[in-house]
């Protein structure tokens, strides 16, 4: 059958949709799906929120267009469909001495959903976003199938960049890889006690990639602590990472709270020792480390979660600390909290980075939960920073909107591409972003 | 490894995830199929994941006349020669029954094209003193049932081939495996009801690899299908006939 009717949910399984999904396998299949109307187009679903829902529409899931065509190995171009995954590009080419020049935090991503996302990587402070490495797309919408480039067509690339799909279906990309030395990591650990000191070594930091763990549950002086991790490619020799897990069973909901994740962030922070430690790793286990455990998203149980993300600029640090504190103090924080600095590189309209500092947390879907999110969304609006699409499901249309002030360029470009409205999707619906 | 690994039907996603696999043995790949289009982007896809060398030819289990040049083109490769086998084609039984002249068509696709194929192949895996024949059946080869009976009886009719060329090339120093899927995770049985226990096309083809190194001769894959079919072999005639499973 070409269409399954199915219900199917964003990363955080707090969102869902029910509605018919395809998965070509050939190209032409493809455009046979297409041949009445748009359909907008999906990867494997790592966006948190609706990014990639269409409740009770139709969606084109990607995942089996994902052959590397090409490579030239004088320019470093590689020709990709959209379907391919970030890890398979880099497993394929890191022994070879080349990486993706912008890895998101799930080798799983799709290159058209980092397109779609503008997503960004652990050297966004040096290499920008994903997009910036793109040389070009074939992008099939309402007016046909176009090559769209920076140079040649700047204003559709810049809406497709960050364009959460709805300038036309990604079909293939021109991406330039870096250089790398080798297809390993070597990485250094430090473990840092409070937020002034993190905030310092991360600007005073020189890694080609760095991020930074927070232990979201600590409080008063400890209050920021966490590990810096910065790595270098290296080549050399690592033991072969275990076989994947798996989360067979969604868990129940005390695994995730307040006592068991204190307990496991202290154990967490003092794995690294007092004095630091430089390691060697797999890349895929620096770049993709929770990768290693398949559906982890299951660990919060049927009710799923949601991560806040925001950045705010390099001046409205002390509201990024005051957030900190307002998740401290709720004792709702998830292991999973992550804080970088950011450069300003950005490709599209609706990119997410800007120059300054992002927070990403994770929180299980409670009332409680979805009430500090608020205020940390409106802690972000006084902050003059922003809300990233790939992650949110609770923010309100009109401060996201505020947050993008190219929105009505974006707009002119998507009615172009899509007059008809079909590429729309729940979260494009949810916050207005083509209507208001 | 100076293997070439020509794979007939290679458009289809258990081929693709195979052809991938010993692309990234370095092993040389000629992938042929119908769709031009789609075999040049896989052999772009399995040159960057190593292969020694990779070309989309022309295969249609329906014009024997297009075999030989396939032949001679492997036979340009030196080193050991196989051969994977995934072309098959499985219309509605209900379709089948407006037009039984469809069958022909079946039997080609499933049994007599990739037969005819391979005894031409025969004689060159001799000469050369081995080389693997992967023919890929179905469990639906192991008994006639209601849903899809045409199917499974070219499929047996192929797998009977199988043993058969097994027990030739075996003398040779060659070797066949046959491989009989369950549900896999394919274009074929997107959205299909009563799907259960579907099996990724990159785990069929984890396991049809570690089957040639192994020299198995016969594998279900996932392996436990091994064990549904010896029961659904072992329901006895009288009860089975009016079973719709």
């Amino acid at each position: 059958m070409l269409w399954k009717e199915a219900e199917y949910h964003g990363w955080g399984r707090a969102l869902s949709a029910k509605g018919e999904i395809a998965r070509p396998e050939r190209v032409a299949a493809l455009k046979a799906l297409m041949k009445d109307g748009l359909v907008p187009a999906v990867g494997m679903r790592r966006s948190y929120g609706d990014a990639g829902l269409n409740d009770g529409g139709r969606v084109i899931e990607m995942s089996r267009l994902d052959r590397m065509l090409s490579f030239d190995a004088r320019t470093g171009i590689l020709d990709v469909e959209a379907g391919a995954r970030i890890a398979g590009i880099a497993a394929a080419f890191a022994p070879k001495g080349w990486l993706p020049a912008v890895m998101p935090g799930t080798g799983f991503a799709t290159v058209g959903g980092c397109i779609a996302q503008d997503v960004h990587g652990k050297n966004h402070h040096h290499a920008g976003s994903f997009c910036e490495h793109v040389v070009s797309l074939t992008l099939m919408n309402a007016t046909g199938v176009h090559e769209v480039s920076p140079k040649d067509t700047p204003d559709l690339f810049r809406a497709t960049a960050g364009g959460l799909g709805q300038t036309g279906v990604i079909l293939s990309a021109r991406l330039k890889l870096l250089a790398a030395r080798g297809d390993v990591m070597i990485v250094t650990e430090r473990r840092v006690e409070a937020w002034d000191e993190f905030l310092a070594l991360l600007d005073a930091s020189a890694a080609t990639y760095s991020v930074g763990w927070i232990d979201a549950t600590a409080r008063g002086d400890a209050l920021g602590r966490g590990i810096l991790e910065e790595g270098e490619t290296g080549s050399g020799l690592v033991p072969k990472r275990d076989k994947y897990r798996k989360v067979p069973f969604n868990a129940p909901h005390f695994a995730l709270s307040g006592p068991v994740v204190r307990a496991f962030n202290n154990a967490y922070y003092r794995r690294v020792p007092e004095s630091g430690r430089t390691i060697v790793k797999p890349i895929s286990d620096f770049f993709f480390p929770l990768d290693k455990i398949h559906d982890w998203n299951r660990l919060y149980g049927k009710r799923g979660f949601h991560q806040f993300q925001c950045v705010v600029p390099l001046g409205s640090a002390p509201a990024l600390r005051d957030m900190l504190e307002d998740i401290a103090n709720s004792g709702l924080a998830s292991p999973l909290a992550v804080l970088k600095r950011m450069g300003p590189g950005r490709a599209g309209y609706l990119s997410f980075p800007m120059e300054g500092y992002t927070l990403a947390v994770d929180f299980p879907n409670r009332a409680e939960a979805r009430e500090l999110i608020r205020k940390l969304e409106a802690r972000t609006v006084a902050a003059d920073g922003r809300l990233y699409f790939a992650k949110d499901s609770l923010a309100r249309g009109e401060d996201m909107r505020a947050m993008y002030p190219e929105l009505p360029e974006w707009q002119a470009e998507a009615a172009k591409a899509d007059p008809k409205g079909e590429l729309l999707t729940d979260l494009v619906r949810r916050l207005k972003l083509r209507s208001a | 490894m100076n293997s070439t690994w020509i794979i007939l039907g290679a458009t289809s996603s258990m081929a693709r995830a195979f052809a991938r696999a010993v692309a990234a043995e370095g092993s040389a790949v000629l992938l042929a199929g119908r769709d031009q289009a789609e075999l040049a982007a896989l052999a772009g896809d399995c040159v960057l994941r190593g292969a020694r060398l990779a070309e989309a030819l022309e295969f249609d289990a329906r014009k024997p006349k297009g075999f030989a040049a396939l032949i001679e083109r492997m036979a340009e490769e030196e080193g050991e020669l196989n051969a994977a086998v995934f072309v098959g084609s499985m219309p509605e039984q209900a379709a089948i029954d407006a037009d039984p002249a469809l069958i022909d068509g079946v039997v080609t696709d499933s049994h007599t094209g990739p037969a005819r194929f391979l005894q031409m192949l025969a004689p060159l895996i001799e000469e050369r003193g081995g080389g693997t024949v992967v023919g890929v059946g179905s469990v639906a080869g192991d008994r006639g049932r209601i849903g899809n009976y045409v199917y499974g009886s070219a499929k047996a009719g192929f797998a009977t081939y199988l043993s058969g060329l097994r027990n030739r090339l075996t003398r040779a120093g060659g070797h066949v495996v046959t491989v009989k899927p369950g549900f896999v995770d394919t274009a074929m049985t997107w959205g299909l009801p009563g799907m259960f226990l579907v099996a990724s096309p990159e785990a069929v083809a984890a396991d049809i690899l570690k089957a040639v190194r192994k020299k198995r001769n016969v594998i279900y894959t996932p392996f436990f299908w091994r064990y549904i079919m010896l029961i659904i072999r072992h329901v006895p005639e009288f009860i089975f006939k009016k079973l719709s499973i």
